[in-house]
């Protein structure tokens, strides 16, 4: 089955990932700006990293026939440096036009401090602005909760928000309706032991439905599983679900929910056609 | 579009018979890890805020209610949602901890 895998840091990937990813079925990935592992140290690796995130990811991914987009922000995990914030939200703006940018992502917070909430607002700000999509990181463990509640009161109080152009990701057992039931998306992201398993997923998926929920690996550069969406399909199949269910949260959402941004063009609109490696 | 009721397709038999093994395993694993924290040469984590919240949690587990996952979830939340003044760490440690710093 084809799918999308709509968080995917495949910078931090190898050419084998791409290989395996389009052999199972991914016909495009959205990689929103990671967290390299450490505090940069300058604005200027953001311009060198933005840089391979619209010209040379695309081309490695391409080469699988994987179609590469992109999201640019200061991620939430050096949002506590605002004199860095202000200096990466000066450059982004240098590479948004570019055909495979969706939008503004991943933003939100990490520790969830002052801080990390004045970054997440200028990013909103500068998204809403020029009516960009947004992709939310949510915190992780402890700080999920808090974290979530956080961002989306901070987006319910932006007025010129459009709900449904925010896919608020990470989401859990105990987050899932707080960002549902306020009109934004929602991201499973099946991760080992600090996000959810695909066992769980599906459990949110017959728990939650269908409607306005995504799946992604979020493979980056920590043990994680870029082949992750088809281990989720496995387990869909396994319990019976029909293959239209499984298509829609893997194919269908994600084309709805990206193809709000019209430089997000599917070559394959059909979703059983075969691949065409360029 | 198949219309859910909240309810897992597959039989509680059907459950038993394809994930038995596997949950056996994990609560064989849970139990060896309790029976190692007993053993261990230096008693020096009876305290320790992720161990008091995983008691806790194993707690929620044996009970008849539903939304297990979402109980311990919350038994591992940070339930203040105050934003910390300062970043006190850049991980998060998988439980709460009321001592930490930056609140």
């Amino acid at each position: 089955m084809q799918y999308i895998d709509l968080h995917a840091h495949m910078a931090s990937r190898n050419t084998d990932d791409y290989k395996m990813m389009a052999l199972t079925g991914c016909v495009a990935v959205s990689e929103p700006a990671f967290w390299a592992g450490y505090d940069s140290c300058t604005p200027d690796y953001f311009r060198d990293y933005f840089h391979r995130l619209t010209e040379f990811e695309p081309r490695r991914a391409a080469e699988y026939g994987i179609q590469h987009y992109t999201w640019l922000c200061l991620n939430p995990k050096e949002g506590e440096n605002r004199k860095m914030a202000k200096a990466v939200l000066d450059i982004i703006p240098e590479f948004m036009d570019h055909k495979n940018v969706l939008g503004i992502g991943e933003i939100g917070v990490n520790r969830v401090t002052q801080n990390e909430l004045a970054t997440f607002i200028d990013h909103v700000s500068l998204a809403v602005q020029t009516d960009q999509l947004i992709h939310i990181h949510t915190p992780h463990l402890e700080d999920k909760f808090k974290g979530t509640k956080v961002i989306t009161d901070t987006l319910l109080a932006e007025q010129k928000l459009k709900r449904g152009k925010v896919m608020v990701d990470h989401a859990e057992e105990h987050t899932i309706e707080m960002i549902l039931d306020n009109g934004f998306w929602a991201g499973l992201t099946l991760y080992p032991t600090t996000k959810v398993s695909h066992n769980r997923a599906v459990d949110l998926i017959e728990r939650f439905g269908t409607e306005r929920i995504c799946v992604g690996s979020a493979c980056d550069w920590g043990p994680s599983k870029p082949i992750a969406i088809p281990e989720f399909i496995q387990e869909m199949r396994r319990r019976g679900h029909s293959e239209n269910t499984i298509r829609k949260i893997v194919y269908d959402n994600p084309v709805e929910f990206l193809g709000q941004c019209p430089k997000f063009k599917l070559r394959h609109t059909e979703p059983d056609a075969v691949l065409r490696f360029e | 579009m198949d219309r859910y009721d909240k309810s897992c397709p597959l039989s509680q038999k059907q459950l038993i018979d394809d994930q038995f093994m596997i949950q056996r395993n994990h609560l064989l694993e849970i139990a060896a890890y309790l029976d190692r924290m007993q053993r261990s040469a230096e008693k020096n984590g009876e305290d320790d805020f992720r161990m008091q919240a995983f008691h806790e949690s194993l707690k929620a587990l044996l009970t008849d209610e539903p939304d297990k996952v979402k109980k311990i979830q919350m038994i591992l939340s940070d339930p203040d949602i105050e934003p910390l003044v300062a970043r006190d760490v850049q991980g998060a440690f998988g439980a709460n901890n009321p001592e930490k710093q930056g609140a």
